[in-house]
């Protein structure tokens, strides 16, 4: 199972004199199971980019495979491969709307035709997959903070049952511990289901805590696509494209160049304490506790 | 859902706000409280909210005042009672003397404390990036010469002044918030609060609106109420406030606030990742001091301790 | 897609239409259709070309721009125009089964189709060379004579401005709202009318709870900047005449007297 995308173009306004690049020959493939982060700063094409990959946008040039089918191909259903690769925009405030959280959730599996029964399974299971306490069921989603509203809008998309989930930039506006349970929640279905997750975000910290691999887009064009210390390994032109790499990479580099023999791929806090704590207690005294 | 603020329907003389010494803060509340009440189609009461739980709090002119809080902890609530949008159930809020609950000055309340949101589409009024800065002023009731003089300072100010002839729509979101903080500056404020001003945008926007207000703060001694939950954009503030629940639980300065980590995490909060390695490293004995905030910081308390390490191994 | 409308949008560069008063402009707007339902012969249309090349000149918007505007109203031009072509009794052409061509019929469509454009485009120098404040503002003042019998005409000229900033806004977010619903398998195409109209309910019911969001953030925002409707509002652009409305005018009432002297002569 895989996505494979070869030399992608997206044309804003073609044919007129406002005609833009949004995508510019774009290549990649991913495969089952993998985690990605996929970075830029706003207007890079992450987003467009994104929205080809469940053929809600169709790529001017260039062809996309989802398990080895061309999905541009004449009589190809769009919209099975929306149910295989599960899109879950930003706002949830774009796709809440029913009267109450459970009969929200079970919109997409309605849409797939199943039975009742099955419908209401899958919701209740994905509810429960996304860490939703069961008295939050019978609510107006309007009514939840914007962290539920976040969940209820992720377990909507994976009532689904999709191999792959996209979530655009799913913890914007969320407080520091409300991204950290969403993106645990995330983790936990990457971890567990062995699902495909192409996580776009615009947090360095939070990318280098979970992807497996980076790819960071700018001017609608790939500039980097690797594991993450890798990627940030190049912070010199994160910074130029607008980006940087976590701040912990930072520290490790400058004490690094001031003489301090720590790894050079650090990238996580955790990582960070390890490195200089094994150094201080290599050579001796610190580490104990006085 | 009907929710029904307190609407301003009194109309009567409240006592001055002036602290026995004279001297007070430009936004003073003492002992507020404000419930939000939601009533069924009856008028009755079918659930009171308390959002602010007994409030103290005194902030002096020109400084940059940070309030962090997780979401629901009350602080945009805080923010619209010094604006005068919401009103107190209980206690008193001063600004620059006047209370907000007087009739009498809210127009001049409103002036004095300027007020940015959230959402940057949400809060700009005209089509042109000029007109809307001037939309204060017009309020105001303000001669046309002196808009126009308003308007200019106020884009300079904020580094806009290239934008000026362009729609709104066709901002960046850091610019839009830009153009938002420039139409308070046209009022002649004392005091701008500024209401997560930061929570839609990307992390250049972000850096974009605090270096902003950062600079009005300084070069225009603009008293700044920054609410956020970011933690870097406080670093820089002359006092940190958290909120929890309705109430204000920690006060001090960057430093302080954030030599505790674990309270801090306690709150929903997180710190920056200097501090929390500083602070990992301490709890295993490395001998860092409290709160540190930025990588030179954490750099320069490091290396000493490696030095040693390798003068001792030598 | 919401790139391409140009109905009602301000093209921002410097030129002498662009600088006149939104009153003289609106005036003119009026003058222009009036004309164009006047004008019945090649003569007067040939005044009417003239004067509407000319106004394009002077406003400095490139020509490609207005014709885009032309877009929105082909279908509405399509059939006014074959309905006079077909149905227009006097001296055939030629015939296809039971449709006709006359002479009548294409002079009747030819004018039809000129009137409709002229009038697209006529309509559109103005709300490209006025930004939407300035010509709620025109109107404003223009209609101020109403509110003394109680016509809120502040009010009504606000929330058009406002209507205006939050249109693009709205279209932007109906397309995400479309797509995001897309995305869990919602299909905006297919069925009967009923279940189209049915499908529609995952569309609209978070579009007007955005809008409801934005009506009520906006309104606090407005208080919060000290808004408290027209009374003692002063204006950062106040409408007065100069020099080159009166101009205007001048030319307005040339035009209109060619027009009617052509039209009764």
């Amino acid at each position: 199972m895989s996505i494979k995308a070869e030399h992608i173009n997206y044309l804003y306004g073609e044919g007129t004199a406002f005609e833009q690049y949004a995508l510019r020959d774009v290549s990649f493939e991913i495969g089952d199971g993998q985690f990605i982060g996929l970075i830029g700063h706003t207007g890079s094409g992450k987003s467009t980019l994104i929205q080809h990959l469940n053929g809600l946008l169709r790529a001017s040039s260039g062809k996309i495979y989802y398990n080895g089918e061309d999905i541009y191909q004449d009589g190809y259903d769009m919209r099975a491969l929306r149910n295989q690769v599960g899109l879950v925009f930003q706002y949830p405030e774009h796709q809440l709307f029913e009267v109450d959280v459970f009969s929200d959730v079970c919109f997409g599996p309605k849409n797939q035709g199943l039975s009742k029964e099955e419908m209401e399974a899958r919701a209740r299971e994905a509810l429960t997959q996304v860490g939703l306490s069961e008295r939050y069921w019978d609510q107006s989603p309007f009514e939840l903070s914007g962290g539920q509203k976040r969940r209820v809008a992720i377990a909507g998309v994976l009532a689904m049952q999709p191999e792959v989930l996209i979530l655009d930039e799913p913890t914007a506006g969320l407080d520091p511990r409300g991204r950290d349970e969403i993106l645990d929640q995330i983790s936990a279905l990457h971890n567990e289901k062995r699902m495909t997750i192409i996580l776009v975000s615009h947090s360095m910290e939070d990318i280098a805590r979970y992807a497996d691999r980076i790819m960071v887009m700018s001017h609608g064009e790939k500039l980097f696509d690797a594991p993450p210390k890798e990627v940030f390994g190049h912070y010199k032109e994160l910074e130029e494209i607008g980006l940087a790499a976590p701040q912990i990479t930072y520290v490790a580099r400058q004490l690094r160049e001031k003489g301090v023999p720590l790894e050079e791929d650090i990238t996580t806090v955790e990582e960070a304490k390890k490195a200089i704590l094994g150094l201080l207690k290599k050579t001796g005294k610190a580490g104990s506790k006085e | 859902m009907e929710q029904k603020l307190q609407k301003r329907s009194r109309r009567q003389k409240l006592p001055h706000g002036k602290g026995a010494d004279g001297a007070m803060g430009i936004i003073r509340a003492s002992r507020l409280i404000y419930d939000y009440i939601r009533r069924d189609e009856d008028d009755h009461v079918e659930e009171v909210n308390r959002a602010i739980d007994g409030l103290d709090l005194d902030i002096q002119a020109g400084d940059f005042v940070a309030i962090l809080g997780h979401n629901g902890s009350g602080k945009s609530t805080f923010a619209k009672q010094v604006n005068g949008i919401l009103l107190p159930t209980e206690g008193i809020v001063w600004i620059s003397g006047m209370n907000t609950a007087d009739d009498d000055h809210i127009w001049d309340i409103r002036k004095t404390a300027g007020m940015v949101f959230q959402n940057p589409d949400n809060q700009i009024i005209g089509n042109i990036v000029e007109e809307d800065v001037g939309f204060g002023p017009e309020n105001l009731g303000v001669p046309t010469d002196e808009i126009w003089r308003r308007v200019d300072e106020s884009l300079a100010a904020v580094g806009m002044t290239a934008y000026r002839l362009k729609s709104p729509n066709k901002l960046s979101g850091g610019q839009k918030q830009r153009v938002a903080i420039a139409g308070v500056m046209a009022m002649k404020p004392q005091c701008i609060i500024l209401d997560e001003p930061t929570a839609m945008l990307d992390p250049n926007g972000r850096k974009e609106v605090i270096r902003t207000v950062h600079e009005l703060n300084k070069k225009e001694g603009i008293t700044v109420l920054l609410i956020t939950h970011y933690m870097e954009e406080v670093i820089e503030a002359d006092r940190v406030i958290v909120m929890d629940d309705g109430h204000l639980v920690m006060d001090g300065t960057p430093r302080e606030v954030f030599s505790h980590v674990k309270e801090l995490k306690g709150y929903r909060l997180d710190v920056p990742q200097v501090t929390e390695l500083a602070y990992e490293l301490r709890q295993e004995g490395v001998m860092l001091p409290d709160g540190i905030l930025t990588i030179e910081e954490l750099i320069d308390h490091l290396l000493p301790i490696f030095e040693m390490e390798k003068d001792g191994a030598l | 897609m919401i790139r391409e409308i140009t109905l009602g949008q301000y093209y921002p560069v410097d030129s002498v239409l662009h600088r006149l008063d939104p009153r003289t402009k609106l005036f003119g707007t009026m003058v222009f259709i009036v004309s164009l339902f006047l004008a019945n012969s090649l003569a007067s249309y040939g005044i009417a070309t003239l004067f509407l090349v000319l106004s394009i000149r002077l406003s400095k918007v490139p020509f490609s721009f207005m014709v885009r505007g032309l877009r929105a109203i082909l279908f509405l031009l399509l059939i006014s125009v074959s309905f006079n072509l077909f149905l227009t009794p006097g001296i055939e052409i030629f015939r296809i089964g039971f449709l006709k061509i006359t002479w009548e019929g294409v002079r009747l469509a030819g004018f039809m189709a000129l009137r409709l454009i002229y009038l697209v485009i006529g309509s559109s120098i103005m709300t490209l060379t006025t930004t939407p404040n300035q010509l709620t503002d025109g109107l404003e003042k223009s209609l101020g004579f109403l509110k003394r019998v109680k016509v809120p005409v502040h009010e009504i000229s606000m929330m058009m401005s406002i209507a205006l900033r939050f249109i693009p806004i709205l279209v932007e977010e109906t397309d995400k709202i479309m797509k995001a619903q897309m995305a869990r398998g919602a299909d905006f195409e297919s069925g009967n009318l009923i279940q189209k109209a049915r499908n529609m309910v995952p569309l609209l019911v978070p579009l007007f709870i955005s809008a409801f969001r934005r009506a009520t953030d906006l309104a606090m925002a407005m208080e919060a900047r000290c808004y408290h409707g027209g009374d003692g509002r002063t204006k950062m652009k106040p409408l007065c005449y100069a020099r080159r409305d009166r101009i205007t005018y001048l030319v307005y009432l040339i035009y209109l007297v060619m027009i009617v002297l052509v039209r009764f002569s």
